[in-house]
Order: structure tokens, then C-alpha cells, then sequence
């Protein structure tokens, strides 16, 4: 009995024909090596992705700052926690890549349930990452506003005060009420313009109605224009800027929100064909198949690959997007 | 080197991956926080610490992803020539980065100097035609 393993071995080695020309190139099965190079052509496409996103970034003036726009936790909606919820995105890919490990160390072993048991682990994990995904999405598009092509984040580039209506009517502006959707829309117009949005200045209130009149702020500070969720508008905030002209804030650098929808989109597409994959080959593990072929478990080795490789991804992505 | 190892050492080296993933994390996000200032009032990485912040950064990234790829992919067991085949066209890459980020910095000058232009510009008259040395206006090339 002690030579089970050797007779395996020698049985995957030899008998099957390898390659059909008796030899595996770079003593890796065929499988594996495709795989590998699937993963290197992957790796150039996610490359394409991060390059133009670090070559808009260097052609902006100004950058949405990561810890102002990925401040918001679930549950706690007036919390203030910069990167605190990404942190634990990562952490969950993380451990399902440790959990995907040890479902290829269990298969090597041809352990089929220590191998279904990870794999149900990882999917778990991969299935967490991706209702992440989904609420801090949900919080950028719904509650915030950020569309592929409009990003109401950015950085101030003068210092300033944010102005209150009266600060504005005492300058000559016109107050202007108008029904949207059934709800009133309060702005303000300077004298003699017409209703357009490129006139219209807005009194700086956040989104849970706190007003920012008053408000000094410096060079560099980060803001948000306010999106009205009842009349669905934006609300760029009036104030008067350090020279003493009347400014309101101008939206951020456009790329940003298609950059980052198509960039973490692409990544969770990726942990998503990754669930369902590790799915299929979870159930196939159990009915025992991979077992029979006696390989080792080859099969969840593969897709091992792929799953690390989605981990791997997400060190850049969140390298980019969240820490510099 | 998995070959070599018993199953309790490979477990090991599973739970060592976990924890040193997961610390260098933890660390790049305090770093992160208190480079922007975060955690301590008034202290903020600019200028120079920017930049020792950002070769942080990266260093960190890099080698999340060679313990990734040699250890939980186990590249390390792969025979030399399957190892460069991955990582040589990979490592092409640098070059990309380097081109399109400068690239990405002269449009940015490029649009500023356009914008320095236009403001310095004379008014023309009612035609809008401007009098003298319209080359002066245009980028060269």
C-alpha cells in the first residue's frame, strides 16, 4: 500500500499519453499552462485599464481624494470611517484566497470533502466581496450621484467661504423657486441671467440637510456637490472665493466615474464568472468526479489559479483607487 | 518547494500568508490615513514624504502580489522557463506605465499652456480678428 501514491503518480505521468507527444511542455499539464497564459493575457487587459486611469489621472489638474470619497459604512450613515469599508472588502478576498488554498492542498490529498468544504468557503467569500461591491456602488450612483460621466467630487482649488442666501441676495442675486418633480427647487441667478444650469448657484447644504454657510475652506479641501433626491438635481454650493469673486463648485475631473465603474466592474465581473465557476466545480468535486480521474484534483488547482489571480487584481486595483 | 513540504508545513505557510496579507494591509491603510492626515492632527505627508509615501505604497502592492503569485499559486514549483514565460511579457508592463503616465503628464501641461495662451491673448476688434503675430498663439509642432 505504501506505493499507492507512487502507482498514481507514475500512472498520470506515463500512461496517459501527456500531450499526445509522450511529453508535457514545461512539465505542466495542458490545462495549467493554458490557464497561466489565459491569466498573463487577463493581467494586460486589467494592465490597459490601470494605465489609462493613471494617464487621466496625470493629465487632471485635480483628483477626487480616496479617504473624502470612500468614507461612508453600512448601517451608520452619518459615520465619518475613510477606507474603513474597502478594508474589509480586502480582507474577505483575502481569506477566500487562503480558503482557495487550502481547497487545492485538500484535493492534492484527494481529500473530496476537505476540498468541497474550502471551496464552499471561498465561495461564501467571493459572494461577501460582491454585496460589497454592490452597496458602495449603490451608495456612489444613488445617494451621491456619480455617473460615467458626471463626478461631483473634487478638490477645492482657492480657498473660500461658503455663502447663505442671504450673503447672496445682499450681492444682487435673485432668488428663484421653481417646481420640480412636486417638490421646490431654491436657487439663486445673478442679476440679469437667465434660468439655465450654468447659472444657477445653489446655498451649500449635504445631504442630510446640514448647511454649510459660513464654512471657510482652504486650498486642496475636498467637497461634494449635493445631489437633491427629490428634485434630482445637482447643487453646486455658492461661496465667494479669496479674491472676492462669487464661484460655485465646479464639478470633478469627468473620467473618474467611468474609470472606476469600468475598473472595479471588470474586477467584479471577474469575482463574479469566479463564484460560478468555483460553484461548478464545487458540485463536481462532490459527485466525486474529479476524484475518480485521480490527478490530484486538478481541476480546483485551475480554478485556484483563476481565483488567486482575481485576488492578485484587486492589489492593484485597490492600490490605485484607494490608497495613492 | 510545496513538493518538499509536509501537509503541516503547508498549512503553516497558509495561516503565515493570511496573517502577513492581512498586517500589510492594516499598514498600508494607517499609512494611508496618516498621510492625509487623519490620525494625527497636523501631520500630513507632502512634497518629499509624498513621494517616500507613494514608492511605500507600491513596495507593499509588489510584494503582496510575488507572495501571492509564488505561494498561493505556487509559481515557486513551476519549472524556470514557465516562471519567465509569465513574467517577462509582465514585466514589460513597466516600460508602459512610465511612457503613458509622462504622456498623461505633457497633456496636462499641453492644456495649460493653451489655457496661459488664450488668457495673455489680445482682445480683437469687432471682427475678432487679432491684429499682430497670430503664431505667437499656437503650440509649436
Amino acid at each position: 500500500m505504501a506505493s499507492e501514491a507512487a502507482v498514481l503518480e507514475h500512472k498520470t505521468e506515463q500512461d496517459e499519453h501527456l500531450w499526445d507527444g509522450g511529453k508535457s511542455p514545461l512539465k505542466a499539464s495542458y490545462g495549467k499552462l493554458m490557464m497561466w497564459y489565459f491569466l498573463v493575457s487577463d493581467a494586460f487587459t486589467f494592465a490597459g485599464f490601470l494605465i489609462a486611469y493613471g494617464a487621466l489621472r496625470f493629465s487632471s489638474e485635480t483628483w477626487p481624494v480616496a479617504d473624502f470619497v470612500f468614507e461612508k459604512i453600512p448601517f451608520f450613515d452619518h459615520a465619518k470611517a475613510p477606507l474603513v469599508f474597502v478594508t474589509f472588502m480586502t480582507f474577505v478576498l483575502i481569506a477566500s484566497s487562503v480558503t482557495m488554498v487550502r481547497a487545492v492542498q485538500e484535493g492534492h490529498r484527494e481529500n473530496k470533502n476537505g476540498a468541497v468544504k474550502w471551496l464552499i468557503f471561498t465561495i461564501v467569500g467571493g459572494l461577501i466581496f460582491l454585496s460589497s461591491q454592490a452597496w458602495e456602488w449603490t451608495t456612489l450612483i444613488v445617494k451621491e450621484g456619480v455617473t460615467l460621466h458626471t463626478n461631483p467630487f473634487s478638490r477645492h482649488i482657492d480657498e473660500g467661504t461658503y455663502l447663505s442666501a442671504a450673503d447672496l441676495e445682499s450681492m444682487g442675486f435673485t432668488k428663484v423657486e421653481k417646481d420640480v418633480h412636486g417638490t421646490t427647487a431654491t436657487y439663486f441667478l445673478p442679476a440679469g441671467a437667465a434660468d439655465i444650469e450654468e447659472n444657477r448657484y445653489f446655498v451649500k447644504t449635504d445631504h442630510f440637510g446640514n448647511s454649510f454657510a459660513g464654512k471657510d475652506f482652504k486650498v486642496g479641501d475636498s467637497y461634494l456637490i449635493t445631489i437633491n433626491h427629490d428634485t434630482h438635481m445637482y447643487e453646486p454650493g455658492a461661496y465667494k472665493s479669496a479674491s472676492g469673486a462669487v464661484l460655485k463648485e465646479e464639478f470633478g475631473p469627468r473620467a473618474f466615474g467611468a474609470l472606476f465603474f469600468f475598473i472595479t466592474g471588470f474586477h467584479g465581473f471577474h469575482v463574479f464568472s469566479g463564484v460560478a465557476f468555483l460553484t461548478i466545480v464545487a458540485i463536481n468535486t462532490a459527485s466525486g468526479i474529479y476524484l475518480r480521474r485521480r490527478n490530484g484534483h486538478e481541476m480546483v488547482e485551475k480554478i485556484g489559479l483563476y481565483w488567486h489571480f482575481v485576488d492578485l487584481v484587486w492589489v492593484f486595483v485597490f492600490l490605485v483607487f484607494y490608497l495613492i | 518547494m510545496e513538493g518538499h513540504m509536509s501537509y503541516e508545513e503547508q498549512k503553516k505557510l497558509v495561516m503565515y500568508g493570511l496573517k502577513m496579507l492581512g498586517t500589510i494591509t492594516i499598514v498600508e491603510v494607517l499609512v494611508a490615513l496618516l498621510a492625509r492626515g487623519h490620525l494625527i492632527e497636523g501631520v500630513e505627508f507632502t512634497g518629499f514624504m509624498h513621494y517616500v509615501y507613494m514608492a511605500l505604497m507600491v513596495g507593499f502592492s509588489l510584494y503582496k502580489a510575488y507572495f501571492i503569485v509564488y505561494n498561493f499559486m505556487h509559481m515557486a514549483q513551476e519549472v524556470k522557463a514557465l516562471r519567465w514565460s509569465v513574467l517577462l511579457p509582465t514585466l514589460l508592463l513597466i516600460w508602459a506605465v512610465i511612457a503613458f503616465f509622462q504622456e498623461g503628464n505633457a497633456w496636462k501641461e499641453n492644456r495649460e499652456r493653451i489655457h496661459e495662451l488664450r488668457h495673455s491673448a489680445p482682445a480683437g476688434d469687432a471682427t475678432g480678428a487679432i491684429d499682430e503675430a497670430p503664431d505667437t498663439y499656437r503650440l509649436p509642432g
